[in-house]
């Protein structure tokens, strides 16, 4: 029992990434239209920029969860300024192609500067050792990435239900054109908006750091899967994007404890299934399928 | 007591509008003088250039030749936010209402959008708030008040024609574009549709799309109709019911 606990804690600590990262996919794509490849390279660059900082000027890992995410969400509106918006007009293919191609130079570069052997960076202080609830024994960064990836699933919710910003992307995600017709300039939207998902892929790297093998690689597979989290969670819905996130993760982590050789298919079972069951995804809408 | 007219006001005019796709001309040379405080009716088949020339004054085409003026100013070119923030409302052929907002959310959007949101972008939904009586009194307008806490995914057919209508109202629109208010819709609502363009458009000025002569012919002081891009005739429903060019082009032809 107290070992399903802890597959459970792990599953979800590992889902905390991927509803971190999907919902910057998910946001960006509902408000570009942009399919973002480049997210899983994103998500690497977070992490490997949180260990580059504390290697060369010490920044620690508690300063580094706002610092890096900043840094991303600059990068990312640089990626749109210079990239992105001359494709935007077009078709969804080539801004595919283009983030797929800014994907690898991404990776490239990293590994030309620092090697494909992993960065080290340490558990930070106050996170470290075991959490001890009664009988149980759980990792304490694992319950702390669970809690805080919620909590900023639960922040961007309320931004996005609660507020105008909320309401203008939630509209100009579902009808562009209705929005601007009601003198509301959409395209304001659009950098800001791409920088805010690149800095929750970044954030979701920064969190991955002293937990993950940090090397130029880690975003490859784990795009893959953030694609699966996307599909499963129905394209474009942010609550399906969190949901699905925190799936895949448990689903992840039970294959990995208990049948591991099929881990990796399971997550891919789990989504042919819903797509033949509900083809917009769990979230999605159906008329979008 | 109606006010005396005294000079006929033109408020929105085109010159020489051309709209070209690909060599193909969807509306060409379209001289079109928009009178204030009347209605005006666009009709001809489909294909005749109607909602390329909704889009145009919309600013969601931009014209290949041709000007738009709105009250004496060239508007050609502008964004579709800018003409909506200059007055011109417009309400789209296929519903396209937002499926999670609710009724009062719609509005509130619209609302807000002239009070340079743009740098208050975090104001709470309490701030909001503020637009709801407003938003309570379009909604009555339009014969909806009682859904306005339901998401409009979840509205009846005439339930999202009427909220369509109370979203290019929120605008208080100098002009407002109808395009085909009643499409799809049965006898009944049909006729209670008419009801509310004809209460909706008193002191303003529609222009309005709709392929249902029974509603031009119930609400229009004047009607265009096009034909190929071009406009082939032009004046009062009865004057344009008997022109022989447009009797020869559609009325003997059936169609919805």
């Amino acid at each position: 029992m107290s070992a399903f606990i802890q597959y459970t804690l792990q599953g979800l600590a590992a889902g905390g990434f991927y509803a971190l990262a999907a919902l910057g996919l998910a946001v960006i794509f509902g408000v570009l239209g942009v399919v973002n490849f480049a997210h899983g390279a994103c998500y690497m660059l977070g992490a490997v920029v949180s260990a580059v900082l504390l290697d060369v000027v010490g920044l620690h890992f508690w300063p580094a969860l706002v610092i890096v995410p900043i840094l991303m969400f600059l990068f990312g509106v640089l990626l749109e300024r210079v990239f992105v918006q001359w494709l935007l007009r077009l078709d969804v293919l080539y801004n595919f192609l283009l983030t797929f191609g800014i994907a690898l130079v991404l990776v490239d570069l990293v590994k030309r500067r620092y090697g494909v052997s992993g960065l080290p960076y340490e558990q930070p202080a106050g996170l470290r050792g075991q959490l001890h609830l009664g009988s149980l024994s759980l990792p304490t960064y694992q319950v702390f990435v669970f809690a805080f990836s919620m909590l900023v699933c639960v922040l961007v919710w309320l931004l996005l239900t609660r507020t105008r910003i909320g309401m203008i992307v939630r509209a100009s995600t579902e009808e562009p054109e209705r929005t601007r017709a009601l003198g509301i300039n959409v395209n304001r939207w659009v950098t800001p908006v791409f920088g805010f998902g690149i800095g929750l892929a970044g954030l979701a790297g920064v969190l991955a750091a002293p937990f993950r093998a940090i090397t130029a690689d880690m975003g490859g597979n784990f795009v893959i899967i953030l694609f699966a989290v996307v599909v499963i969670g129905g394209l474009g819905s942010v609550l399906g994007a969190v949901v699905a996130g925190f799936l895949v993760g448990l689903v992840e982590a039970y294959g990995q404890a208990y049948a591991s050789s099929f881990s990796q298919i399971a997550i891919f079972v789990l989504m042919a299934l819903v797509i033949l069951v509900r083809p917009a995804g769990l979230f999605g809408r159906q008329e979008t399928a | 007591m109606a006010p005396a007219r005294t000079e006929r006001e033109v408020l929105l005019a085109t010159r020489g509008l051309t709209k070209e796709f690909r060599g193909f001309q969807a509306v060409r040379g379209v001289d079109l003088d928009i009178e204030r405080g009347t209605v005006q009716a666009l009709v001809g088949p489909n294909g005749a250039g109607k909602t390329t020339l909704f889009n145009l004054l919309t600013g969601f085409l931009t014209p290949t030749s041709g000007t738009i003026t709105l009250e004496g100013r060239d508007i050609t070119g502008q964004q579709p936010e800018q003409i909506a923030h200059l007055g011109v409302a417009r309400s789209f052929q296929i519903t396209s209402l937002f499926d999670q907002l609710t009724a009062l959310e719609h509005l509130e959007l619209a609302l807000a959008s002239p009070t340079g949101l743009g740098r208050r972008f975090w104001q709470s939904e309490r701030r909001l708030a503020t637009f709801h009586g407003r938003a309570d009194e379009l909604l009555d307008q339009v014969g909806m008040a009682h859904p306005a806490h339901r998401p409009a995914g979840q509205f009846a057919y005439g339930q999202k024609r009427a909220l369509e209508l109370a979203l290019a109202l929120a605008l208080d629109p100098k002009l407002l574009l109808l395009d085909e208010p009643t499409a799809g819709m049965g006898l009944e609502d049909v006729d209670r549709t008419i009801e509310l363009v004809r209460r909706i458009a008193t002191g303003r000025t529609v222009v309005l799309v709709d392929h249902n002569m029974h509603v031009v012919g119930s609400l229009a002081d004047r009607v265009t109709v096009l034909q190929q891009g071009e406009i082939l005739a032009e004046g009062t429903y009865d004057e344009v019911r008997t022109n022989p060019d447009v009797v020869t082009a559609y009325l003997g032809q059936p169609h919805a």
